[in-house]
């Protein structure tokens, strides 16, 4: 653990994301390594699998009053609230806050109860199906710490993975870091506000896509009358 | 939310077993019939609840977070009132009535262990229909009615009965109505009304997650005016015209079964028509604007 005044967290770009789920599979992967974090899925190869996952992609489809609708891709993860709501109802304290602002939870003294999950308004915890213990992003908390792995590397395993650099990892508090710098320029904001969780992680809003086009029709390329125009009439569709 | 039964069959069992222990220690009932199902109900709703945990050995650290968790608190407080009934439940059985104090005590510890039962989910900013002043308002009342079914007075039984029914028909329109006004839309949950009307065009998986069965499938099935019926008839019409038509000998043992099985109705609906906010992300709708 790092430590410090710092809060390191995830800024999703709305406008970047393809919704490929590199992201999904990255961090099934990355779990997939040790057999402590592994993500189970009940009846993997079967007619049915059912399994745990830390990142959904949801595509939804935004229409504006006077513009043609558009789709955005909405990558739905942890958001490390600040006042997570997720934590004082954990009768165990499997459920905790790290110094850094990572939610966590303890997997030896989860009972599944699934109290915690009840209370994410996000829906972003999952129980593990074969494990029966909850679980949840921890921004790859063994990658991000890691003093094997060189400073570029020290990154979520989704962060990695996105190929078009729609997820973005670094310290919110520090008004100078690039994540700090993108929410101010872009309006980054917070999802359900109302709530009182405090997210650390922001969404960058989609820019809005071009209006419809209201110019004249295109000019005709023939003049009425003539054999040329009768030859126009002739190949045109209608 | 999923109605699974481990959390009916806890909420009910304990809450009837409690609100029974609570009118004895009151003196307002006797006899050992009424004690040993108090005793019975509760335990056997506490059993239930463990069968909701996927790792049920595991129960005893629920004990550590009570200053934060109602889960906790709840725990604690089933813990300390039954410990408490006991020594009144044997004087009054031994026909000491001395302990009268000690009775009106774990009286109020029974009330709070119900109580911490309800904020459970009373709690929860993410289930709007859950997170209302009327949630504890109704399990203490579900608790009371049960437990004067089991008391002597028959007045007293029949007034709650009426209460019951009346509170919880109320409950189920205002519910509807705040929610209905609450703007809880999927625009509000992405942030993205602003920019235009949100519509879910994919789902995030192809099949069910642990999120879509535990907290949207069922309210998503829509509302059951059939059972809100069987719900409201139940659980306090048809025990009061029982207590009040039948034979006694046959009335408070009709009146019972017929108080558990609408109280069993009653709070499948609780869970099976709350909505969790995170429908919202799955393009399920809460609110009826947007």
């Amino acid at each position: 653990m790092s430590g410090g005044a710092g809060k390191r967290t995830l800024v999703i770009d709305l406008d970047a994301c393809v919704g490929c789920h590199a992201c999904s599979i990255a961090c099934k992967g990355w779990h997939a390594a040790r057999p402590g974090t592994v993500l189970a899925d009940e009846d993997a190869y079967g007619p049915a699998p059912f399994g745990a996952f830390l990142n959904r992609v949801h595509s939804y489809e935004v229409t504006p009053a006077e513009r043609p609708a558009q789709v955005v891709h909405f990558p739905r993860t942890c958001l490390h609230c600040e006042n997570p709501p997720c934590v004082p109802v954990c009768p165990t304290g499997a459920s905790r806050q790290r110094a850094d602002g990572i939610v966590e939870i303890v997997a030896e003294r989860c009972m599944g109860c699934g109290l915690c999950a009840w209370a994410c308004p996000y829906g972003a915890r999952e129980l593990d199906p074969v494990a029966g213990t909850m679980r949840k992003c921890t921004l790859c908390a063994n990658r991000i710490d890691d003093p094997a792995r060189s400073e570029d590397e020290r990154i979520p395993a989704c962060v990695r993975a996105c190929p078009t650099g729609a997820r973005h990892f670094g310290d919110i508090t520090d008004p100078d870091s690039a994540v700090s710098r993108l929410v101010a320029e872009r309006g980054g904001y917070d999802l359900m506000p109302g709530f009182g969780t405090q997210p650390t992680s922001k969404y960058l809003p989609p820019r809005p896509r071009d209006a419809l086009p209201t110019d004249a029709p295109l000019p005709k390329l023939v003049p009425e009358g003539g054999i040329e125009h009768w030859f126009d009439r002739l190949l045109a569709r209608d | 939310m999923r109605p699974a039964p481990s959390v009916i069959l806890f909420t009910v069992f304990s809450g009837f077993g409690f609100g029974t222990l609570a009118l004895h220690g009151l003196g307002l009932g006797t006899g050992a019939a009424g004690w040993a199902a108090g005793f019975g109900f509760a335990i056997l709703g506490l059993v239930c609840s463990t069968f909701h945990l996927a790792h049920p050995l595991r129960a005893p650290f629920a004990f550590r977070q009570w200053r934060t968790s109602w889960l906790s608190r709840e725990a604690w407080a089933c813990l300390v009132a039954l410990a408490v009934m006991v020594p009144v439940a044997l004087a009054d059985l031994a026909g000491h009535s001395g302990l009268l104090l000690a009775g009106a005590i774990g009286a109020g510890l029974c009330a709070v262990a119900v109580f911490c039962t309800s904020m459970i989910y009373g709690q929860l900013r993410a289930v709007p229909r859950w997170h209302h002043w009327t949630t504890p308002a109704l399990f203490l009342v579900f608790a009371l009615t049960g437990g004067a079914l089991l008391a002597d007075s028959t007045m007293l039984a029949v007034g709650l009965c009426l209460g019951l029914s009346g509170l919880l028909a109320a409950v189920f329109l205002a519910g509807d109505r705040r929610l209905s006004r609450s703007g809880l839309t999927p625009g509000h949950a992405t942030g993205l009304g602003g920019a235009g009307r949100v519509r879910s065009l994919e789902l995030p998986r192809t099949g069910p997650s642990y999120i879509t069965r535990e907290l949207i499938e069922a309210s998503r099935r829509g509302r059951s005016a059939t059972l809100r019926v069987a719900a409201v008839g139940l659980s306090g019409l048809a025990p009061a015209v029982a207590l009040a038509l039948l034979p006694e000998a046959f009335a408070v043992l009709a009146a019972t079964g017929l108080h558990l099985a609408g109280a069993l109705c009653a709070r499948w609906l609780f869970f099976a028509e709350a909505e969790h906010v995170a429908t919202l992300y799955y393009g399920g709708h809460i609110s009826e604007d947007g």
